[in-house]
C-alpha cells in the first residue's frame, strides 16, 4: 500500500512538474496578456480559473507561477542542503573549536535580520536585470540563509556516529580520518540529508510565498505561486471566488506530495 | 448651514446623558507628538485632536473661520496679520491661552534650527519675523515679505504654551492624550477645558473619547468596521469600498477626485549614470509625450482603481476648483498617433520592438514602492499599453527608503512611478516640486541654472505667483505653468484618486470632506454610537 | 563550571559579533541614509540640507558600534530613530506579546508534534502514517501569512498561529528520528520478545532520541521568532516582529539591532541549554 501511495505522490509531482515545465505549450494565453474587457471574470470554457482584476487569464498564471516556484525551491534546498552537510558535517565531526566556530556562525545566520538581508541585496541589485539572474540570486540568499536548521540536525547526526560501534570498528581497523568521514560516516547521513532536504523544498517554496506576500518576491508580472497567493488577502474575495485558492491548492499538492514520496523515515539513519 | 445641521443633530442629542467613545484606525504610528513638526498623516491626526489652531479652514465651506483667533486681517500685502484673541480660553492642564503663546509657537516654528515643515511654509525671504502683542488679546505678526495664504497657513499651527510645565503636552483642542501604546494603540479624553460650545450651550466635544487603533491591514480594518468595533475609515481600498458599498451601502461615501495624483517621470539629470542614449530619450519631449499617449487612462482607473479615479491632465486634481487649468484636458490615448511622433523623432518599430536612430532596443525599468497594490496594477498596465508601442518595461518594487535613495541621491534609476499626496490647494505647495532649483524636483533636481528654456519659464512663473496679492493674476501664471507641464510632459500625470470613506450610519454629525483630515475634520461635532438609544425616543 | 564560563564566553563573543553584523548590515542597506520626511514639499532646502546631515553616517560603523556598545552596557538602547522613543521602552511594551506568543505556540507545536510522532511511531500503522504526513504537509503547505490570515478571519490567537507553523516540523523530524529508532534491531528483538512497549518507549526509543530532540528544540525556538515576524505584520500583532519588519522598512539602525542582539540572545542560550542537556546525558551515560 505504501508504494501505491507512494507513487500516486510521485505521479501527481511529475504531472505538476511537467505542466509548468511545459507551460508555454499548455496555458492558453501568455502569463501578462490582458483581456482588459474581462477583469474578474468566472470560471469558463475560456478562462478555465477564470481572471484577476487586470484581465489576465488565471489558468496560465497558474502555470507559469508553478514553473518559476518549482525551479526556485529544490536549487534553493539544494544548496542548503550541501552548506548544512558540510558546516554541519565538519562540526560534528570534527568537534572541539571547528564545532563552536561553526555553530556559532550558524546561530550569528539565525539571529541575522534575515529580511532585511533580502531587501537590501534585492534593492541592490542593477534595476534592468534578465529575470533569470534576479531569481538566481533569490535562490542564493535564500539557500544561503536556509542552511543552518538542516546543518544543526546533521550535526547532532554525526555526533552520534562518531560515537558509534561501527565507526570505532573502522577507526580500529586502520581506517584513515578522511576515508572513514567520507566513505563511513557522511553517506550515513544520507538519509538525515535528504530528509533535510525534502523538508526544505517546501519550506523554500513558502519563502518565496511569504516574501511575494509581503511585496519583496518576484516582481510583476512574472508569477509565481506565492505572487498568486496575494488573491487570497481578502476573505470576501476567497469566499465569492473560491476559484482563488487554485495556486494554494498546488502549493499543497505539491508539498504534500514532497512529503509522501520522499518519507523521511524510510531513509532514515540506519 | 453647517451649524444649522449641528444645530440639529444637537437638539437631537440634548438628552444624551454621556457620549461614548469614536473609534478609528490609524495605518501607523505617529512620528511625533510635537506639533511644529507633524509631517506625517498619523502625527497630524493626533495634533488634529489634541491641538488647538488660530483660525480653521472649513473642509466644507472651503472659507476660513475663527477658531481661537475671533477675528483676523491681512495688509501690507500679505506680510501682516493682525489677530484678535479669544479670550478665556485655557490649555487641557488650565493655563490660561494668552498672546505669549501664539507669539511663542510662531517663533518656535520659524526657528531656523528646529527645521519645521510648518514653518519652512511661512518662509518667504530672509529677515526676522516681528511678534508684538500691544493688548493681551491682540497679536500682530509680520513677516519679512508677503506670506501667500497667510491665514490658510494657520490651519496647520498648533498653539503651544508658552509657560505650561506640561510643555506640548497641553494642547487646545477638544480631546487629550491619555494613553499611547506603541504599535497597538491611543486613547484619547475629553479636555475638559475645551472652549468650544454648541448652542445649547453643551460644552464640546460630544464624544466622550476617541480611541485610535493602529491597523496597517486595511482588510482587518474594514472588517472591524463591519463588526462595529470602528465608527470611521478615513480612505477606504477600491475594492473594499466596492465590497462594503453591496454589504452596507448607507455606510460608504465616494467623495470624488482628492487632490493627490499618481504619476511616472523619467530621469533626467544629466549626473545619472545612465547611458547616453537613455538620456538622449527621456530628455525629449517628444518621447515622453508619445509614451503618455501610448497609456490608456481610462482602462488605469477602471481597471487598477475600479473606477473610483479620473484621468490627470496634470499635478492639479478637477477637484482643486479655485486653481485647475480647465482648457488641459489629459492626454488622448492614441497609440498610433504615438508611434508617427515617436518615428518622427527618428524611433523604428520593428519586429524586435522600438529601436532609436542608433539601433538600441527601447528598454527602460520602471521603479516604483512595494506594499502599495494599487500602484502594482498600475504598473503592470503601462507594462502593457507600452508593449504596444514596442516599448518594453521591466518593474521593479523596491521598498521605501531604497527607491528614494535611488531618486534623491544616486540618480541610478530611468522611470519612477509614484503619488503625490497634496494636502494644500494653493499652488504654492508645489513651489519645492516645480521650481528647477529644488532637491526635490523628480525629474532632475538641484540644477544650478534651469537646464532647458521651458524650466526656467516655470521657474520664473512660479516665483512671479508666489509674490502677487490678487488672485486672478496667480491664476493666470499657474495655468500657464500647467500648460507647460501639460505640452513638455516632464512628468506622465496618470490619474487622480478618489477619496472613498465609510462613517457608521451610528455616528451623528460626521460630515465627510475630499479634504484631509476627511471624515473627522469636525470632529469635536461627532456624536458616536450612544445616540440611538437618543434618537429612538 | 569551567565549560559553562567558556559556554558564556562564547555568547558575550557572539553578540558582540551579530550585533556589530547586524549594524553593518543596517549601515550600509541602499536607502541607510534617507528619510522619508525628505519628500515633504513644505520644507526648505535649509531643512532639507540639516535632515540629510542629520540622518548622515555616523564616522564609521564601527565607532559607531563601539559607542553604542558603551551606551548598552549602561543600559542605554539609544532612541528609534523613527519616533524618538527610548528603544528600551520600545521593546519592553512589544516583548511580553511576543514572548507570550511564540512561548505558548512553542509548547503547543511541542506537546502537539511530539504526543503525535509518538502515538503514530507506538501504533506503528502505515495508514495512519499517511494521515499524519499529511497533515503535517498540509499545515507545512501554508505559508506562515497564510495562516496569519486563518487567524485573522478566525479571530485564533497568535500563539495557535505559531504553533501551526512549527508543529509540522517538530512533528515531521521527531517521527521520522522515532520510526528509524523503533525500527532497530535490537527494537524489532526486544518487541518480538515481549518487552512491554512502554519499556521499549522509553528506553530504547526516547531516551536515545534525546540529544537530537534537544537539538531541534534548540532549533525550534529561532523559528519561532522568525515565525512572528510575518505572522505579527499579517495580523498587525503589536509585538518584536511587527517591529523589526517596521524598524527594517525604516532602516531604523538602533531598534533593529537592539533586535538582533536580543535574537541572538534567545537562539545563543537555547542552544546552550540544550548542549547542556546533551552533555549532561552523555555523562550519566558514561
Amino acid at each position: 500500500m505504501k508504494t501505491g501511495i507512494r507513487r500516486t505522490a510521485l505521479g501527481v509531482l511529475a504531472t505538476l512538474a511537467l505542466a509548468a515545465a511545459g507551460a508555454g505549450y499548455l496555458a492558453p494565453a501568455p502569463y501578462d496578456r490582458q483581456f482588459r474587457e474581462e477583469p474578474n471574470a468566472p470560471c469558463s470554457r475560456r478562462f478555465p480559473l477564470g481572471t484577476d482584476e487586470l484581465g489576465r487569464d488565471r489558468l496560465s498564471r497558474l502555470l507559469y507561477g508553478a514553473r518559476v516556484s518549482l525551479l526556485l525551491a529544490p536549487s534553493a534546498a539544494l544548496l542548503a542542503t550541501v552548506a548544512a552537510a558540510l558546516a554541519g558535517g565538519a562540526a560534528g565531526w570534527l568537534g572541539g573549536w571547528t564545532d563552536r566556530a561553526l555553530m556559532s556562525g550558524a546561530n550569528l545566520v539565525l539571529a541575522m535580520p534575515w529580511m532585511f538581508l533580502l531587501i537590501a541585496v534585492r534593492a541592490a541589485l542593477p534595476l534592468n536585470v534578465d529575470p533569470g539572474v534576479s531569481l538566481a540570486v533569490t535562490v542564493v540568499l535564500l539557500g544561503g540563509l536556509g542552511w543552518v536548521p538542516a546543518a544543526r540536525a546533521l550535526r547532532a547526526g554525526m555526533l552520534r556516529l562518531v560515537r558509534s560501534d561501527f565507526l570505532l570498528q573502522a577507526r580500529a581497523a586502520g581506517c584513515g580520518t578522511a576515508r572513514l568521514f567520507f566513505v563511513h560516516a557522511l553517506p550515513n547521513t544520507k538519509g538525515l540529508l535528504a530528509a533535510q532536504f525534502w523538508t526544505a523544498v517546501p519550506l523554500f517554496l513558502l519563502a518565496e510565498a511569504n516574501l511575494s506576500l509581503l511585496g519583496l518576491g518576484v516582481a510583476e508580472p512574472m508569477p509565481s505561486l506565492g505572487n498568486l497567493l496575494r488573491e487570497l488577502e481578502s476573505f470576501h474575495h476567497v469566499r465569492s471566488q473560491p476559484v482563488v485558492l487554485a495556486p494554494l491548492v498546488v502549493l499543497v499538492a505539491l508539498v504534500t506530495c514532497c512529503q509522501l514520496a520522499f518519507p523521511a523515515r524510510e531513509e532514515g539513519m540506519r | 448651514m453647517i451649524r444649522c445641521l449641528v444645530a440639529l443633530g444637537v437638539l437631537v442629542l440634548s438628552g444624551l446623558a454621556a457620549g461614548e467613545e469614536l473609534r478609528f484606525c490609524l495605518r501607523a504610528d505617529p512620528k511625533t507628538f510635537d506639533p511644529a513638526l507633524v509631517a506625517d498623516e498619523y502625527s497630524f491626526a493626533v495634533q488634529y485632536l489634541t491641538g488647538g489652531v488660530l483660525v480653521r479652514f472649513n473642509r466644507r465651506t472651503q472659507a476660513m473661520e475663527p477658531e481661537l483667533a475671533t477675528s483676523w486681517k491681512v495688509d501690507q500685502g500679505g506680510r501682516r496679520i493682525t489677530l484678535q484673541l479669544r479670550q478665556g480660553v485655557r490649555f487641557s492642564d488650565g493655563t490660561p491661552f494668552t498672546a505669549q503663546d501664539v507669539i511663542y509657537t510662531i517663533r518656535r516654528l520659524l526657528d531656523p534650527a528646529l527645521h519645521s515643515p510648518i514653518g519652512d511654509s511661512f518662509r518667504s525671504g530672509a529677515g526676522e519675523l516681528r511678534a508684538e502683542s500691544k493688548r493681551p488679546d491682540q497679536v500682530v505678526l509680520t513677516f519679512p515679505a508677503p506670506v501667500v495664504n497667510l491665514e490658510r497657513l494657520l490651519d496647520q499651527v498648533f498653539v503651544q504654551s508658552a509657560t505650561s510645565p506640561l510643555k506640548e503636552k497641553a494642547g487646545l483642542g477638544p480631546f487629550v492624550l491619555k494613553e499611547y501604546k506603541t504599535g497597538a494603540q491611543l486613547l484619547f479624553a475629553r479636555n475638559p477645558q475645551y472652549w468650544k460650545r454648541d448652542k445649547q450651550g453643551r460644552a464640546l466635544p460630544y464624544a466622550d473619547g476617541v480611541r485610535l487603533s493602529i491597523q496597517a491591514n486595511r482588510e482587518t480594518e474594514l472588517l472591524r468596521f463591519e463588526r462595529g468595533e470602528i465608527d470611521l475609515i478615513n480612505t477606504l481600498d477600491t475594492r473594499l469600498y466596492d465590497r462594503l458599498q453591496k454589504e452596507m451601502p448607507r455606510a460608504v461615501a465616494d467623495l470624488g477626485p482628492g487632490l493627490d495624483s499618481e504619476f511616472v517621470w523619467f530621469n533626467q539629470a544629466p549626473g545619472s549614470p545612465l547611458p547616453a542614449y537613455k538620456k538622449k530619450w527621456f530628455t525629449s519631449a517628444a518621447f515622453r509625450r508619445a509614451v503618455s499617449g501610448a497609456i490608456n487612462r481610462a482602462d488605469l482607473c477602471r481597471l487598477a482603481l475600479n473606477g473610483h479615479a479620473v484621468p490627470a491632465a496634470g499635478p492639479i486634481s478637477p477637484a482643486n476648483q479655485a486653481w485647475f487649468n480647465r482648457d488641459l484636458k489629459p492626454h488622448a490615448f492614441d497609440p498610433k498617433g504615438s508611434l508617427q511622433m515617436l518615428e518622427k523623432a527618428g524611433f523604428r518599430k520593428g519586429p524586435g520592438g522600438l529601436t532609436d536612430s542608433e539601433g538600441h532596443r527601447v528598454e527602460f525599468s520602471l521603479v516604483t514602492n512595494a506594499g502599495n497594490p494599487a500602484r502594482a496594477r498600475l504598473a503592470s498596465l503601462l507594462e502593457q499599453d507600452l508593449a504596444q508601442l514596442g516599448i518594453k518595461i521591466n518593474i521593479v518594487t523596491l521598498d521605501m527608503p531604497s527607491l528614494l535613495e535611488r531618486i534623491s541621491r544616486t540618480a541610478d534609476y530611468e522611470a519612477c512611478l509614484l503619488g503625490f499626496v497634496n494636502t494644500d490647494v494653493d499652488p504654492n505647495g508645489h513651489m519645492n516640486v516645480l521650481l528647477s532649483s529644488a532637491s526635490n524636483h523628480p525629474w532632475n533636481p538641484k540644477q544650478a541654472k534651469p537646464a532647458t528654456p521651458w524650466e526656467a519659464e516655470i521657474d520664473a512663473l512660479m516665483q512671479a505667483q508666489a509674490g502677487l496679492a490678487d488672485a486672478r493674476q496667480r491664476k493666470a501664471k499657474f495655468d500657464r505653468v500647467q500648460r507647460i507641464l501639460w505640452e513638455q510632459t516632464p512628468i506622465v500625470y496618470l490619474l487622480h484618486k478618489n477619496y472613498l470613506v465609510a462613517v457608521s450610519p451610528n455616528l451623528q454629525g460626521a460630515d465627510p470632506r475630499p479634504l484631509a483630515p476627511q471624515t473627522y475634520w469636525n470632529i469635536e461635532w461627532i456624536a458616536p454610537s450612544g445616540t440611538r438609544t437618543i434618537s429612538q425616543r | 563550571m569551567r565549560t559553562l564560563a567558556g559556554k558564556l564566553a562564547g555568547l558575550v563573543l557572539t553578540l558582540v559579533v551579530g550585533g556589530l553584523l547586524g549594524a553593518t548590515l543596517v549601515r550600509l542597506a541602499p536607502g541607510a541614509d534617507v528619510d522619508e520626511r525628505e519628500q515633504d514639499a513644505r520644507l526648505s532646502e535649509a531643512s532639507l540640507a540639516a535632515l540629510r546631515r542629520e540622518n548622515a553616517a555616523p564616522d564609521g560603523v564601527v565607532s559607531f558600534y563601539a559607542g553604542y556598545l558603551g551606551r548598552l552596557i549602561a543600559g542605554d538602547f539609544g532612541k528609534s530613530r523613527g519616533t524618538g522613543q527610548p528603544v528600551r521602552e520600545i521593546l519592553a511594551e512589544r516583548a511580553p506579546l511576543t514572548l507570550r506568543s511564540a512561548g505558548f505556540g512553542y509548547l503547543l507545536a511541542w506537546v502537539g508534534g511530539l504526543a503525535l510522532a509518538l502515538l503514530l511511531a507506538g501504533l506503528r500503522s502505515s495508514w495512519l502514517d499517511v494521515v499524519g504526513a499529511g497533515a503535517a504537509g498540509l499545515l507545512l503547505s501554508l505559508p506562515a501569512a497564510c495562516i496569519g490570515f486563518v487567524a485573522l478571519w478566525t479571530g485564533i490567537g497568535l500563539e495557535w498561529a505559531v504553533g501551526a507553523v512549527l508543529f509540522p516540523k517538530i512533528f515531521l523530524f521527531s517521527s521520522a528520528l522515532l520510526g528509524n529508532l523503533y525500527g532497530r534491531p535490537h527494537v524489532l528483538q526486544a518487541l518480538a520478545k515481549g518487552l512491554s512497549s512502554a519499556r521499549i518507549l522509553v528506553f530504547h526509543v526516547l531516551w536515545p532520541a534525546v540529544p537530537e530532540l534537544a537539538a531541534l528544540a534548540g532549533a525550534t525556538t529561532g523559528l519561532a521568532f522568525g515565525a512572528a515576524i510575518p505572522l505579527e505584520v499579517v495580523c498587525d500583532s503589536p509585538g518584536l516582529g511587527q517591529l523589526a519588519w517596521q524598524a527594517a522598512t525604516a532602516r531604523d539602525l538602533p531598534v533593529l539591532v537592539a533586535l538582533t542582539l536580543l535574537v541572538t540572545l534567545v537562539v545563543k542560550t537555547s542552544d546552550i541549554l540544550a548542549e547542556l542537556v546533551r552533555s549532561g546525558l552523555r555523562e550519566s551515560r558514561a
